[in-house]
């Protein structure tokens, strides 16, 4: 039983439908008067919503996300701080992770992505990284549904606009299209950071009586509730939540960015922690509960944007570009000092306590006073009912037509929404700034960017074929995990950990639910057997509208290093004469290919299996390959299959290529060509034979398939185009798009 | 060579820069706060890209109003050289120091890519090491370098030898495909009367490495240390 808190004018009663209105269950409800032992204040009932939201909570998802590997001799910091930390060598870690702002995007798409970005950098420099790249993995629906070109517009406009005025290169991503995503379109964004590892910040606050300190914007009343917003599905009338999501000023950021390090320089800080999804609410809640302490909040301290504020709304803005900030004692003028030279609020709103208890003041009033380890430790937790998806039947190739023109087949495939060049979107974000980006978008299977001041590069991906995920979403699952480690791989890096951003509909769905295990068990049989864990993540469901579901999405974002930039390699061919060679196994795998999807307009089969002993070996051996120099460009196969890669990699270096299959093969050639086989990578190299024979001896599978050259791509009795036809059909498809008036 | 390089609120490639003039010096030049009117001498004043005061206003104009820009202004006056990049050359034209002023990208979209510059002079500090006519490429990265003069002015500009590049295709040929941002003549960079101030919208800074983006920019810093060590 706690003290009554004072009542506030007119403070509303608390009835079933207002508990309601909060996304609290009845069950949940009850919980929350057994913790309480008395009816709690709306501020209060506030705090528990929040706290207890799917989104801040992972209740529905924990029990599964406990069965990924999170552990290496690299890592640092698994998951549970605002991103994970990995050891790349020479006293520095990489700081990253990936995080969903989908709800928020599809209700207002300029501010809804932008205001991803500055949570996901938040995010990571709260850690004490100065970031040094951002990716995003954006899905929307069907070109032709009225809703898209606006929301393709609006999103990468808004990230654009938050990227570009931060300073941060925005260097790798991918973007997909699917009638699933009509209604809820996904945009997962991802920021890497560079920190010396003896200099990371946490969140646990220390030292009962330290000052508890805020930073930043003034808090307004934009975001109230966008946490539990992103906690339930879509109806019609969404577009009436509009003012839940965030307005950002990446302005405002900056200066809190540059601010932030210039305290982290000394040794002012004992914690420190972002206000993101649930604002100054999850952030003291954590700092709190992470150290074991109690915290006073004086919430009319906190700086406001707007007169009139209440209790209620300060605890639950999600205003951005805040950061809660404990201080050692005595180091508050210091602290003052740094923000007011950045023109930033600064403001001491609390303090620590032996309590265990979080006790909010108004004008001298207690209006709140909740104990804190119950709140998490009797947090809901569901083990959610689920049912398997069961492997659809392997499609034989025999069972797919092969392409009555092949010139044709191919134009089309490369101008199809998913493969079509992407230039239009990341020609809008600044990916030079910095001056360390060596691979840029297009150029290679992963971004690669220089570590400021030395010769490391670290190479980044964002990786998931959603329509695997979705046919067996184990082997989706597995399948995602092990293109991200292929396109670290294909550029020379050593792929070192992942962050994952899982998507998906609602989870109170056992088939949605059984999406979500399979994905999880195939991720974590992958990271397991590829010595790549998980150190940071983000669950977002419910993403459905009207009963529909999004495909399943478990977005993989990698992190690998390589010691010198210079040993690392792209995929583009810039020279004649080099030999085209074929890596790893061709079964001519069809199934939820996207040749069939494209060309046979049909969405069946089982996805091609991921064998992931074979996926290494051949991995590995590529890696080797290319740190000895002799790979002079390299792409992992992915969608489109054999001659998709081949084309892009002349696309991309300007030079074309003369191949044909080779004489013992027995796949159908369009099985061959368009097949989307696992484990395999085409490489331009100077000797084919050289290759073909270190292949023999590390028992991998390789085959010369013919020479670069010329000013066209050709397939001996099958297919001859000029690289400037394929080029106008590649890059025409988006900008046409997005230009068209009607 | 001495260089400074001013920092704005929202100033973010003020490091590329340093880093540029470093690698090409061997010294870091002097970083200026915008709230300081009173800075060490050097030889040369870079006014350098990003977002300075978030660019809420229009672009360059609350920095055109710093206390460091009015002592810029006179010592630009004096003949002490200015190199304005990108928002820099937003902020100069706002302050008066160049002619003519940046609008919104004739396309909207905020543009980051490789363009072809061709070098309209050698006969500058800032463009000695070019041939004339020479064609570079170098990045560009804004939403507001859509260059604008009236008629009188280009007329002078042309006539004196103000313009410093124009964008132009991979051959030389100045036409609307190697334009990126609409800018009226393809022009990218332009001189104050006596040469002593450049401002341009590309960024030679992020072009000085061959592995980053290429080399073409690194003659500029290197002419730069020509004329003014």
């Amino acid at each position: 039983m706690t003290t009554p808190p004072a009542k506030l004018p007119n403070e509303p009663v608390i009835t079933p439908q207002v508990v309601a209105e909060h996304g609290l269950s009845p069950d949940e409800y009850q919980r929350v008067l057994a913790i309480m032992g008395r009816t709690p204040t709306m501020v209060e009932l506030g705090i528990f919503s929040a706290m207890w939201s799917e989104h801040c909570s992972y209740k529905s998802s924990k029990v599964w996300l406990r069965k990924l590997p999170t552990k290496a001799p690299w890592v640092i910091q698994g998951p549970g701080e605002n991103a994970g930390v990995i050891d790349i060598g020479d006293g520095q870690a990489a700081i990253f992770k990936m995080e969903s702002h989908n709800h928020p995007s599809y209700i207002e798409p300029y501010q809804g992505a932008a205001t991803g970005v500055g949570g996901i950098l938040r995010d990571v420099f709260t850690m004490g990284a100065r970031p040094i790249a951002n990716l995003n993995a954006l899905r929307f629906g069907d070109p032709a549904h009225p809703k898209t070109r606006h929301l393709v517009s609006g999103v990468v406009a808004g990230i654009g606009g938050y990227g570009n005025c931060m300073g941060i290169p925005t260097v790798g991503g991918e973007t997909n299209f699917h009638a699933a995503y009509n209604g809820n379109i996904l945009v997962n964004a991802m920021t890497v950071g560079i920190a010396p590892t003896d200099r990371i910040f946490y969140a646990a606050a220390a030292g009962v009586g330290n000052p508890l300190v805020y930073v930043g914007s003034k808090t307004g009343r934009d975001g109230i509730h966008g946490a539990t917003m992103a906690s339930t599905e879509f109806s019609e009338d969404s577009e009436e939540k509009r003012p839940t999501v965030q307005v950002g000023d990446p302005f405002v950021e900056k200066l809190l960015l540059e601010a932030c390090l210039e305290l982290m320089a000394t040794d002012a800080i004992v914690a420190i922690q972002d206000m993101g999804a649930a604002g100054l609410t999850s952030s003291s809640f954590e700092m709190a509960a992470k150290g074991g302490l109690g915290v006073i909040v004086e919430l009319d301290k906190v700086p406001m944007r707007e007169t009139g504020m209440n209790p209620y709304e300060l605890m639950l803005s999600e205003s951005q570009e805040r950061m809660l900030i404990v201080l050692k004692p005595g180091r508050e003028d210091l602290a003052r000092g740094i923000f007011e030279k950045w023109e930033l609020d600064f403001a001491v709103i609390g303090r620590l306590t032996d309590t265990e208890r979080m006790v909010l003041s108004w004008h001298g009033d207690i209006v709140g006073d909740i104990p804190i380890p119950p709140l998490v430790t009797e947090a809901p937790v569901y083990e959610r009912p689920w049912t398997p998806t069961r492997l659809p039947p392997m499609l034989a190739a025999s069972d797919v037509p092969a392409p009555t023109d092949w010139n044709a087949s191919l134009l089309a495939l490369m101008s199809c929404p998913d493969l079509a060049s992407k230039a239009w979107i990341w020609h809008q974000y600044d990916h030079l700034i910095m001056g360390n980006t060596a691979i840029r978008p297009q150029d290679g299977d992963a971004a690669l960017v220089r570590v400021p001041g030395g010769h490391k590069g670290l190479a980044m991906t964002s990786d998931c074929t959603p329509r695997y995920v979705q046919a067996h979403p184990e082997t989706g699952g597995r399948q995602a995990v092990a293109e991200a480690w292929r396109n670290i791989t294909a550029v020379g890096a050593r792929p070192l950990a992942v962050t994952d951003n899982m998507n998906f509909g609602n989870p109170q769905k056992p088939e949605i639910m059984g999406q979500f295990a399979g994905a999880i068990m195939g991720m974590a049989e992958a990271c397991q057997m590829l010595d790549f864990p998980v150190v940071s993540g983000n669950v977002s469901l419910y993403n459905e509208t009207e009963g529909r579901p999004i495909l399943p999405t478990p977005t993989i974002g990698a992190v690998g290093v390589i010691d010198d930039i210079a040993c690392a390699v792209g995929s583009r061919i810039t020279t004649d004469g080099l030999a085209i060679v074929l890596v790893g196994e061709t079964t001519g795998w069809l199934g939820q290919s996207l040749y069939l999807r494209e060309a046979c307009g049909r969405e069946d089969g089982a996805p091609p299996p991921v064998d992931l002993a074979v996926e290494r070996r051949n991995g590995d051996f590529v890696r080797a390959q290319i740190a000895s120099r002799r790979i002079v460009a390299c792409h992992d196969l992915s969608d489109g299959g054999l001659l998709v890669g081949l084309a892009e990699m002349c696309l991309a270096g300007g030079t074309g290529a003369q191949v044909a299959l080779p004489g013992d093969n027995a796949v159908a050639s369009h099985a061959f060509l368009y097949g989307e086989d696992q484990a395999r990578y085409l490489v331009a190299c100077n000797s084919g034979e050289e290759m073909v024979q270190a292949a023999r001896a590390a028992g991998v599978p390789a085959t010369i398939l013919g020479y670069s050259g010329g000013a066209s791509l050709e397939v001996e009795g099958l297919l001859s185009l000029r690289l400037d036809d394929l080029r106008s059909a590649h890059e025409a498809w988006l900008p046409r798009y997005m230009n068209a008036t009607d | 060579m001495k260089a400074a390089v001013l920092v704005f609120p929202g100033s973010n490639r003020e490091v590329d820069v340093a880093q540029a003039i470093e690698l090409v010096t061997g010294r870091k030049p002097q970083m200026v706060w915008h709230g300081d009117g009173d800075f060490e001498k050097t030889d040369l004043i870079v006014v350098p890209g990003g977002f300075s005061y978030g660019d809420y206003l229009r672009c360059g104009a609350m920095a055109a109003q710093s206390p460091v820009m009015a002592e810029v202004k006179r010592r630009a006056n004096q003949g002490v050289p200015v190199l304005a990049i990108c928002n820099g050359f937003q902020i100069v034209t706002e302050a008066g120091l160049l002619p003519g002023t940046l609008m919104r990208n004739a396309h909207l979209k905020f543009v980051c890519r490789d363009v072809h510059l061709k070098v309209e002079t050698s006969q500058s500090l800032f463009t000695n090491r070019y041939q004339a006519d020479q064609v570079i490429r170098i990045p560009v990265a804004h939403a507001e370098g859509n260059y604008f003069a009236s008629e009188d002015t280009l007329k002078q500009l042309e006539d004196r030898g103000q313009v410093a590049f124009r964008y132009c295709a991979p051959d030389g040929a100045v036409d609307a495909g190697g334009n990126p941002n609409g800018s009226i003549r393809n022009i990218a960079g332009v001189f104050n009367e006596t040469k002593t101030v450049m401002g341009l919208m590309p960024h030679p800074e992020n072009a000085v490495e061959p592995m980053f983006g290429g080399c073409d920019g690194r003659a500029l810093f290197e002419g730069l240390v020509d004329a003014l060590s």
